[in-house]
Parts: C-alpha cells; structure tokens; sequence
C-alpha cells in the first residue's frame, strides 16, 4: 500500500543550514548534509532543501552541495529557492537532485512548467504554492516567500499549474505557518479534491496528532522544519504514532 | 568490474550513477555498443515517455544491443518498462525482453493520485535479486504506467490493482520501484544485483 509521506524541510543559506538545531550529536549542525544524512536514518521519506539565498553567485555552491547531499544519502530529495530557468534545474538535475520546486518564477511565467516538465517530465517538477486566507474567505496566492500577495485563487492556480505539467503541489499556508497548531485542513483539502497529483501540506504541524489530522483531509505528504530541527517531534515516534492511527507510513 | 549505464533521452541516469557512486562504484555511461558489449553488468534506467525513448533506441540500434545482451542487464522505472512487449504510452510496441505489456493506471476513484509517488511496499519475492529482502519492504516508486503480473513477475505492488513490481527472464531483470533511492533496502537489491555472475 501506498504510505503518506514525512518530510523534514532544510531552510539553506550560502551552503549552511539557516535555522540553529539542537542536534548536539552532529559534529557540524549546520552542515545541512549531515543533518540530511540524520534524517534519512531516522526514517523520513523525502527532503526539501530551500535555498534562501537563491543568487545567481550562489547558483555554484547550491549545485556543490547537491552533489554532496546525493552522494550521501539514499532517499528523493526536492531542491527550492530561485529557480527561474529551464538551466537552473539543469544544473541542479545534473548535480543529484531528484526533483525542483518553483514558486514565484513559475506564477509570473507559467510556461516554466511547461517547458520544465517537457525537458525533464512531470515527476520531477514541484509547485510550490505561498497562500494565505482573505476576509473573503477564499485563499490567495502570496509570492517572494509571502511578501507579495496576488489577485489569484490558489486552487486556480494549483489546477492551471497541473495541467501545465506540475507533478506536485507543495501548498504552504502563510496562516499556519511557524504557528505549531496544525496545518490547514480547509485548503489541504480542497486543493487535493481539486487536482489529482499528490499534495505535499506544509506550515503548522507542531504535535504528532496533526500530520493524522492532515492526512485525514487528504495531504499525500507532510512537511515540516523546526519541529524536526528541534527535536520537538521525533521521526520514529511520529511514524509509530500514525500507524497506531491505522495511517499507513513506511 | 565494469558497469556500464546505457544513455538514452531519459532522465534520471545521474542519480543511478551517484547511487553506485555511494557503493565505491563507479559506472560507464555510454551508448556506444562496442561499450555496452564489453561490460560486466548492464543498467538501463530513465525516467520519460516510452515512444520517443523507443525511437532514439532504435535510431542508434541499441535496441539491438540491449536484446543481444547476455550480461546481467537491470532495467530500472521506464527501463523495464521499455523491455516489454508493448506500452500504452503513445501506444509504442517496446523491446519485447518480457512479454508483459504496460498499461496506464486508472481509477474511478478520484481521491487516487496519477501518478503514483512515493514508498510502497513489494510483496511475492521470487529471486534471488531480492536475497535477504523483507516480504513487504517499501520501495520508492514514480510512475502513471505499470506492467502487468505475467509468468516473468518476480515481485509485486499494489496500486489501482495489482502489478509487476519487477520482472525476470535469463539475464534480464526489471524493476518498476528506484532501487537508487530506496534506502538500504534499494542498496540491497542493486548489491544483489551486482552479486549476479556474469
């Protein structure tokens, strides 16, 4: 049987790891290799890694530690942040990646995706959706890591983003996120009834209970940073948890 | 030992390279027949389209290569995919190594997602490609097509139904899943696969 996904997410800056962890068995804690590698022997089943810096100067670092990161480890692995042209997820394909998530390049020129997914198909192209819930009560997409909001409707955009070629959504909600209260349940949901490729949930899951409550309303996958970081939720632990749930993890 | 990987227009060679890489191993990737022909072991991964795949091989005569081949040969997602008989992708008849055929996945159920991704677990091991591998080990898959359970089925998974995970004929061995990034339990199989003598 198909399991849901655990993901711990890597936020990365000129080749480091940006958010402190209290990791004191890691000989270099902000060496994000070494955090991954941890990871991957806890039992998650995916990473991302987000380059926050995300320059074109920096585009060689990234692709450096690509390579380091695939040399490492043994499980799928997303690189994020910056991604503008069919070249940049060349070089970062080339260096080990398994897959790429675009955001704001991709809403600005949606033929990104287009021509992503025909240069190096759907599987390995991830949208990457920033939305945040108006007094309207509809949900907009947000862009430039939130500052920037927009007029659009993030299932619109999840569908249009799809049927250019996106072989996932990674939906982060601006609201939940850094909360530790939960993940947003309401749009998780819709977007997934609304596309029909897997939907990565992101922002807010601070306790074991709300990943089974995420998967419940539909989340194929599950994302999280600090709480992993901190060690505030352990990756057995969560798994053991989920199966007691009857949600079935690898 | 000399491990070739077979270049085509598919993607997803670097990241078979790198996992051998990991083991201390590392690979040949060539489309050179002369190349291909002298190996200890074959590998021919790649994930893409079946028919533009199909065409580039048969353009180079590499599917030629490949069906002379008597090394122990793995094909890895669309690689085995390719050794079958025929695929539903842009209805493109495939190298014929296996006689299953490749269908696409299809529900009428709409909370199931196409294509398929992520760890599923592998069931019926009948090699030894699979020595010391659990009954119901996960693997990670990423697929919309699938090959059908046939006389040449060495491992199955279920989504949408039941299908090959892996298929089997003399030298010939296929797997649906990513051995290269399935953790330890992927390492295994690849050492498995090495393991097998030429």
């Amino acid at each position: 049987m198909l399991t849901k996904r655990i993901i711990p997410c890597l936020d990365i800056k000129d080749g480091r790891t940006v958010k402190g962890t209290n990791f004191v068995d890691l000989r270099d804690a902000g060496d994000p290799v070494e955090l991954a590698a941890l990871y991957a022997d806890q039992g998650a089943d995916e990473l991302v890694f987000l380059d926050i810096t995300a320059t074109n100067e920096k585009r060689k670092t990234l692709a450096q530690l690509v390579d380091r990161i695939a040399h490492r480890i043994n499980i799928p692995f997303t690189v994020g942040g910056g991604i503008a042209s069919v070249e940049d997820v060349r070089i970062l394909l080339d260096s080990g990646a398994d897959k790429i998530s675009v955001n704001t390049a991709a809403f600005k020129n949606p033929e990104l995706i287009a021509s992503l997914a025909s240069s190096f198909g759907s599987q390995c192209v991830v949208l990457a959706i920033d939305t945040k819930k108006h007094a309207d009560n509809q949900w907009y997409v947000y862009l430039n890591g939130g500052r920037v909001a927009t007029e659009s409707i993030c299932e619109h955009w999840a569908a249009k983003g799809v049927s250019l070629g996106a072989g996932e959504i990674l939906l982060t909600s601006m609201d939940h996120d850094g909360t530790k209260k939960g993940f947003a349940t309401e749009i998780t949901a819709v977007v997934s009834q609304t596309v029909n490729v897997p939907v990565i949930a992101s922002g807010g899951g601070g306790i074991p209970e709300h990943f089974a409550e995420i998967f419940d309303h539909g989340a194929d996958a599950a994302l999280a940073a600090s709480i992993f970081h901190f060690k505030e939720v352990m990756i057995p632990e969560l798994k053991s948890f989920l199966k007691s749930r009857q949600i079935s993890v690898r | 030992m000399r491990i070739v990987i077979i270049k085509y227009n598919a993607g997803n060679i670097r990241s078979v390279q790198i996992a051998l890489e990991r083991q201390g191993i590392f690979p040949i990737i060539s489309d050179d027949p002369e190349v291909i022909h002298a190996a200890d072991k074959i590998i021919f991964p790649g994930v893409g389209e079946a028919s533009s795949a199909m065409a580039y091989l048969t353009e180079r005569s590499l599917d030629r290569v490949i069906a002379d081949a008597r090394q122990p040969f793995l094909g890895i997602c669309l690689g085995m995919q390719l050794m079958c008989s025929h695929s539903e992708e842009n209805d493109t008849t495939c190298l014929g190594i296996f006689e299953e055929n490749v269908r696409k996945f299809s529900t009428s159920d709409n909370s199931i997602k196409i294509p398929q991704i992520g760890w599923n677990s592998i069931t019926n091991l009948k090699s030894s490609l699979f020595e010391g591998i659990n009954e119901n080990s996960y693997c990670y898959f990423v697929h919309s097509y699938f090959a059908s359970i046939g006389k040449h089925t060495i491992a199955q998974t279920h989504y949408c139904g039941e299908y090959s995970a892996s298929l089997h004929k003399n030298n010939f061995y296929g797997v649906q899943f990513h051995p290269e990034k399935s953790a330890d339990v992927g390492a295994s199989i690849i050492n498995n696969f090495l393991k097998i003598p030429s």
